[in-house]
């Protein structure tokens, strides 16, 4: 049952995404205007490969509100999570279903990101970096899902949501941007650091991950409930 | 805890006959008390009407029924379920169609209903069957809702409600949107779902066509219940 409604839950969030082509249209073209904009701020050719790792995750950040403010609209522009609710299907699995989907997105998200550093930043990263960045990015992304859906669910049911979502999430979601902008620095070798120095901070990802995951899981039923 | 499901109460009705039963209920929505002391029976197989003016309960009743909203005070079951115990037990069992239809724009009404039903764990063959029974078969089945008029819309939920097989309908002016031959597809609709066993709650300000629908007729006012004298 459990299995059944979190790919259930999964699957229709990234077909609705698949068809409204948000993801793609709208939030990719932000978090790519974003990454331009610190660049043109900045200015500084020498500096941008320094900061390259901070601005990937902070740009990543940005996005996951939009992400999570256009997977839990769809969920009340016609009532669909009162139905949820009401259909008796366990909360834990539309959780982590939801999560999974946001996981998925922001993933692709943050390969872009990555590579627009690469490009636009001259960031650069070898073998061993580019293995520490992709279990970075799954790590912090588990991480920034599970929050995000915990945060969407409890600000889904209340006025001034949109205004409301970024005020509870951006200061929960300090840790995985520290732990991961040092994770990456280390990957791409910023001022002189070495791959396994960024090894230890995936600790502070993964327990992040695992923490957030078990209590939206169990917290994020009877916050709609409530 | 669910009840013995053949247990007789003081007054010797048995409780496997009623789908739901509410003793002196009271719920609150914020600080206000929506349901003020509610007693009710309703038989199972039946199809009753709440009437009454805006404001006076009727869809907060329908929610209380569906579980979604916790009771401060008194006793209920539906379905033999304890709603003030493990109200969420009894929502798999029960469906509610409110004002908004519950329904995913992006997505085709076949794949709104095949979701739906899957949540129960329908098979293709049911939801092919809820999809005709509410006209939708064809080319609305594969036309985004999006795209849809309200009255298909409304069809498309109700089709969902078809293939979720819930016991109890709470319906909250389900006529609304629908053109003159979807009203009375959707009478014939849950006259056959009565006849099957299935227990039918109708919120409606149509009083002629709901009313002639029901087998019987309930007045809501200021949160409270009374038979319907007409």
């Amino acid at each position: 049952m459990m299995v059944r409604t979190v790919r259930l839950i999964a699957m229709k969030d990234l077909r609705i995404e698949f068809r409204s082509r948000v993801l793609t249209n709208q939030v990719a073209p932000f978090a790519l205007i974003v990454m331009v904009m610190f660049a043109f701020a900045l200015d500084n050719e020498a500096l941008l490969p320094r900061v390259a790792p901070g601005l990937v995750w902070l740009a990543t950040l940005f996005s996951l509100l939009i992400v999570v403010s256009r997977s839990f609209a769809v969920e009340t522009a016609d009532g669909a999570l009162d139905q949820l609710r009401s259909s008796g299907v366990p909360m834990v699995g539309v959780f982590l279903g939801k999560a999974l989907a946001l996981a998925v997105q922001l993933l692709a998200l943050i390969t872009l990101l990555v590579l627009a550093a690469l490009v636009l930043y001259r960031a650069e990263v070898s073998f061993g970096g580019g293995v520490l960045l992709v279990t970075t990015a799954v790590t912090a992304t588990c991480g920034l899902a599970a929050i995000g859906t915990l945060y969407g669910g409890l600000a889904a049911g209340t006025k001034g949501r949109e205004t409301l979502l970024p005020l509870l999430l951006l200061p929960v979601a300090a840790p995985v941007l520290i732990g991961a902008t040092r994770a990456t620095e280390s990957a791409f070798g910023t001022d002189g650091l070495v791959t396994s120095e960024g090894w230890p901070w995936l600790g502070l990802l993964a327990v992040f991950a695992v923490l957030f995951t078990v209590a939206g899981a169990l917290a994020f039923g009877p916050l709609l409930d409530d | 805890m669910a009840m013995s499901p053949d247990q007789p109460d003081s007054s010797g009705v048995s409780t496997a006959s009623l789908a739901v039963d509410f003793h002196d209920v009271v719920a609150v929505l914020g600080s206000f008390p929506a349901l003020a002391g509610v007693t009710l029976r309703l038989q199972r197989g039946s199809i009753t009407l709440l009437r009454g003016p805006n404001g006076a309960g009727k869809t907060t009743l329908l929610r209380v029924c569906a579980g979604l909203v916790p009771i401060e005070r008194g006793r209920a079951t539906v379905l033999n379920v304890d709603l003030v115990a493990e109200r969420q037990q009894v929502r798999h069992r029960v469906g509610l169609l409110a004002h908004a239809n519950g329904l995913y724009d992006d997505l085709s009404a076949r794949e709104n209903v095949t979701f739906w039903g899957r949540t129960v764990g329908a098979t293709e063959g049911e939801v092919a069957v809820a999809l005709t029974r509410m006209g939708l078969d064809g080319r609305l089945a594969n036309l985004r809702v999006a795209k849809m008029s309200a009255g298909q819309r409304r069809r498309t939920a109700l089709a969902g409600l078809i293939a979720r097989r819930a016991e109890l309908w709470l319906l909250d002016e389900p006529h609304a949107g629908l053109d003159a031959a979807g009203r009375d597809e959707l009478d014939v609709l849950l006259r056959a779902a009565a006849v099957a066993g299935a227990t039918i709650v109708v919120a409606s300000h149509e009083l002629d066509r709901a009313g002639s629908l029901a087998t019987r007729q309930i007045e809501v006012v200021a949160g409270q219940v009374r038979e319907w004298q007409s």
